[in-house]
């Protein structure tokens, strides 16, 4: 089954068009990855799906369900966002707790306490982080937070911001792997922006390249691996990054 | 004399129990060169940053035996004698730059301040200086970019706009707190490549703060690895793949490469190097 | 003891109520450590104690007349002397407590949510909501708050409610600014935005999570304001428009002390000092939950 599929997407901020026909098709449980140009419109894209962006025109449908233009609760539980800032996406006044039993009370949830304590272990929280408040925690368990936030709902899709640009490699190691197991144990289906290509190469199976708006190039993980992209932009970009590590 | 001398450096804050160091003692020099400081989060590297500039917010306390910037004390210069300093001879960008923004300004203008404090300049001469300032750090229709709220622009694009204020007064050290981390490696390189022109040409010196170690190992001069609060280790970058405290090992063993095939990254044992 | 405290002070709470009460304890030892806001704190404690106690601080009944003790300089019967209807000013002092505070509170529950709610939906919203709610505050900013404050007890006929009322009417623009510019400040927040995706309605975002940003401006703003408020109120008694006789309003109390003030100063003076000493206290007070409140120092990184 198709999780989600973009078709034709032209986004616009006002007079701005900034992104031009993006047509992408994601299949049920496949981990997939939009990197490019910063400015290039990945976050736009995660945006207008989300319904943070509302002027588009194309369409976005999300397990054969067409996507309205607005925010709605319907499509909220299906699908959520993780954003790239740790330290700005919780609210500074709200506890852990807080935090994670918003979403439970807004769809009227009952246990909320049960299915706290049960996410914070999914993402490997301790129970004593519960109710500190965003300030006493580090950018790696504000991350966790954030990403138990957006599985209390249990959606199927999880749109990922940069998850992980802001965090040091050990605990970008350790919130790579939560995703990865994460997305075993629940068949998640993922759409991660990144500007980090081993990162696409430990998470994702496939991989579109953007630049100026527009996908220069789909290609699979493998292809990535091998070297063998194809585009110029593309390649420039590997190059760059087998340097810095070699 | 080098650029910067730090002995003994501190930065203590007190807490209801009791004072904790999130500095603790560190020493080293700068000259006009490229130093990296790479560490897991909360290892200080911002607060040795902000200590430089005396930006430590109250309660917070710096301390040092030696602390001297291009022959100046830093340790009894005024609060009045920093304002002066920051700015037009150190000036640093700041780790999250949607926060240093103001939220209310436009890009535009926030900029024209940072220039119109360093010199009187034209309404005219002011706008096009915006807009070289925008292109300078690859930022496509600075028309447009200029006129957009921090909310408006992307990630990357506000870490450039964060660097081109800062490099504005052509200071004579930068300290750059995670400057890159939302860039793509293309741009990175051409905005690395304008800091390093300032460095070359004018001579200034630069503290690279990153948790990007191959970024850091590739860039900079020298590296200096922190950890709670302290140097574990310092090289020169060439050799930080060879670096030998399992800190550092562990580091850079969690760095996920191009052609990955490992299942499950390694995280830090943090007990194998506690010690102490 | 040691253990209350460590219990509050513990930086993994395992409670809703454990956590809010260690945050209240660390701001309220911040504030003791604050000398001036720590004054602050125990005067306005002292005026509550004083309203709650008056029937037992004072030493007479304020309302009794004597005329043949009239103005009656300060004595080991009469504190602080007698008026000139040969009430002891003492216990008026003490009961003007009340009405004090009153008003305080009162401009408080009325002015500040107010202005409070406005600023936050004309911030949030934005576009045409903002322009009409902003324009309808700046038109009350734009008018000088005392002469506001007269015309409505003027056309409300004088007294204490309408006193009150009016200048709860004439406070809460001020706030209504403050609100909006601190709602701007995050309303395009990713945590704003991650809430809305929740699925969360306008209402639930603004009352659930834009005004707690808000509150810690707003309690120093209103603690600031409160020595304005007094003092307004003491005008409005002074010119005869606030409290009514007999009641024990300082302001009005000062009115009356004027003509005698040469001869007999401390029928004025009194009353004064205690309005002096009140906004006082709330001012170091306000100053002080701001250095401890502001969310750019004290707690956060
Ligand atoms: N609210 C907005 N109003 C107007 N323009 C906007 C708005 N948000 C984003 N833009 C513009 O859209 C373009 C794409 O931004 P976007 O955040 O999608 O980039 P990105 O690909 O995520 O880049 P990065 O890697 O730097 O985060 C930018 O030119 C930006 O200025
Ligand atoms: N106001 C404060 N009171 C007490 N401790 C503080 C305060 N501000 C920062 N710290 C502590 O100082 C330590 C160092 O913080 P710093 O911001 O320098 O880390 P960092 O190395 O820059 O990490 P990151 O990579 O996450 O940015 C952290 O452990 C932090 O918890
Ligand atoms: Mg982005
Ligand atoms: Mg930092």
């Amino acid at each position: 089954m198709i999780a989600l599929s973009l078709q034709n997407l032209d986004i616009f901020y006002g007079e701005t068009q900034i992104t031009h026909n993006i047509n992408v098709e994601i299949k049920e449980g496949e981990s997939f990855a939009l990197v490019g140009e910063s400015g290039s419109g990945k976050s736009t894209v995660l945006k207008a799906i989300a319904g943070l962006a509302p002027e588009w025109s194309g369409s976005i449908s999300a397990f054969g369900q067409p996507r309205s233009h607005n925010i709605d609760q319907q499509f909220a539980k299906h699908c959520q966002m993780v954003f790239q800032d740790p330290y700005g996406s919780l609210h500074p006044r709200k506890t852990v707790d807080a935090t994670l039993s918003e979403p439970l009370a807004i769809h009227g949830v009952s246990n909320q306490n049960g299915r706290v304590e049960d996410i914070l272990v999914a993402v490997g929280l301790d129970r004593k982080f519960r109710f500190r408040y965003p300030h006493q925690l580090s950018g790696g368990q504000r991350q966790r937070v954030a990403i138990a936030r957006a599985l209390m709902l249990e959606p199927k899709l999880l749109l990922l911001d940069e998850p992980t640009s802001a965090l040091d490699v050990s605990v970008q190691a350790e919130i790579l792997n939560l995703l990865k197991r994460l997305r075993r144990e629940q068949n998640l289906t993922f759409l991660m922006v990144t500007h980090n290509l081993p990162v696409v190469s430990f998470l994702c199976d496939r991989l579109a390249v953007m630049r100026h708006g527009r996908i220069v190039e789909i290609a699979d993980v493998a292809e990535l691996k091998r070297g063998a992209l194809k585009e110029p932009y593309s390649r420039e970009l590997m190059d760059i990054s087998s340097a810095h590590a070699g | 004399m080098s650029l910067l001398e730090i002995e003994n450096l501190r930065v203590t804050f007190p807490t209801p129990k009791g004072n904790i160091d999130v500095v603790r003692g560190i020493s080293f020099n700068l000259d006009r060169e490229r130093l990296g400081i790479v560490g897991e989060s909360g290892s200080g590297k911002s607060m040795t940053g902000r200590a430089i500039l005396k930006l430590i917010r109250a309660p917070g306390r710096v301390s040092a035996d030696t602390f001297r910037f291009d022959g100046i004390d830093l340790r009894n210069q005024s609060e009045k004698a920093m304002r002066s300093i920051r700015g037009a001879r150190i000036s640093m960008v700041m780790q999250d730059p949607k926060f240093s923004l103001n939220p209310v300004m436009t890009v535009g203008e926030q900029i024209a301040e940072a220039l119109q404090t360093h010199k009187r300049l034209p309404r005219r001469e002011i706008r096009n200086r915006v807009h070289t300032m925008l292109e300078a750090v690859r930022i496509a229709d600075p028309e447009r970019v200029a006129t957009l709220y921090p909310h408006e622009i992307s990630g990357g694009m506000g870490q450039r706009v964060m660097i081109a204020m800062m490099l504005i007064p052509e200071p004579d050290l930068l300290i750059a707190d995670e400057p890159t981390s939302a860039l793509d490696v293309s741009v990175q390189a051409q905005v690395l490549d304008i800091i390093d022109e300032q460095v070359k040409r004018k001579g200034m010196g630069l503290i690279f703060i990153s948790h990007d170690l191959n970024l850091v190992s590739s860039y900079c001069d020298r590296i200096l690895v922190m950890n709670s609060g302290t140097i574990v280790e310092e090289c020169n970058a060439g050799d930080l793949r060879n670096a030998t405290h399992p800190y550092t090992r562990g580091l850079i063993a969690a760095i996920p490469q191009l052609n990955e095939t490992r299942d499950e990254l390694p995280v830090l044992d943090r007990s194998t190097w506690v010690a102490k | 003891m040691a253990n209350v405290r460590s219990w509050l002070i513990d930086d993994s709470p395992s409670s809703r109520l454990q956590a809010r009460l260690g945050r209240a304890y660390r701001i309220s030892g911040a504030l003791s450590r604050n000398p001036l806001a720590a004054i602050g704190a125990v005067i306005i404690l002292i005026l509550i104690l004083t309203a709650i106690f008056a029937p037992w601080i004072a030493t007479h009944d304020p309302l009794k007349q004597d005329l043949t003790q009239r103005l009656l300089r300060p004595s080991g019967i009469n504190w602080m002397g007698t008026d000139e209807l040969g009430r002891d000013i003492w216990s008026r002092v003490v009961y003007g407590a009340r009405i004090t505070l009153v008003i305080v509170v009162l401009v408080a529950v009325l002015a500040a949510p107010a202005g409070l709610v406005i600023g936050a939906v004309a911030g949030y919203f934005g576009g045409w909501i903002d322009r009409i709610l902003m324009g309808i505050t700046d038109i009350f900013l734009s008018m000088p708050k005392l002469i506001l404050a007269l015309a409505l007890v003027a056309a409300l006929g004088p007294g204490i409610e309408n006193a009150i009322i009016a200048i709860a009417i004439t406070s809460w623009p001020g706030y209504a600014r403050i609100a909006r510019a601190e709602t701007l400040t995050f309303k395009n927040s990713e945590f704003i935005a991650a809430i809305r995706l929740q699925g969360a309605s306008s209402l639930r975002v603004i009352l659930g999570h834009v005004l707690p940003l808000c509150t810690s401006s707003m309690i120093v703003r209103v603690t600031l304001d409160m020595a304005g408020i007094i003092l307004t109120a003491a005008g409005l008694g002074f010119i005869g428009l606030g409290a009514q006789p007999p009641l024990p309003e300082w302001g009005a109390m000062i009115a009356r002390g004027r003509s005698f003030i040469l001869d007999q100063w401390w029928v004025a003076t009194m009353p004064g000092f205690a309005i002096i000493i009140v906004s006082l206290g709330f001012c170091f007070l306000g100053d002080g939950l701001r250095d401890v409140l502001d969310p750019k120092s004290g707690e956060q990184r």
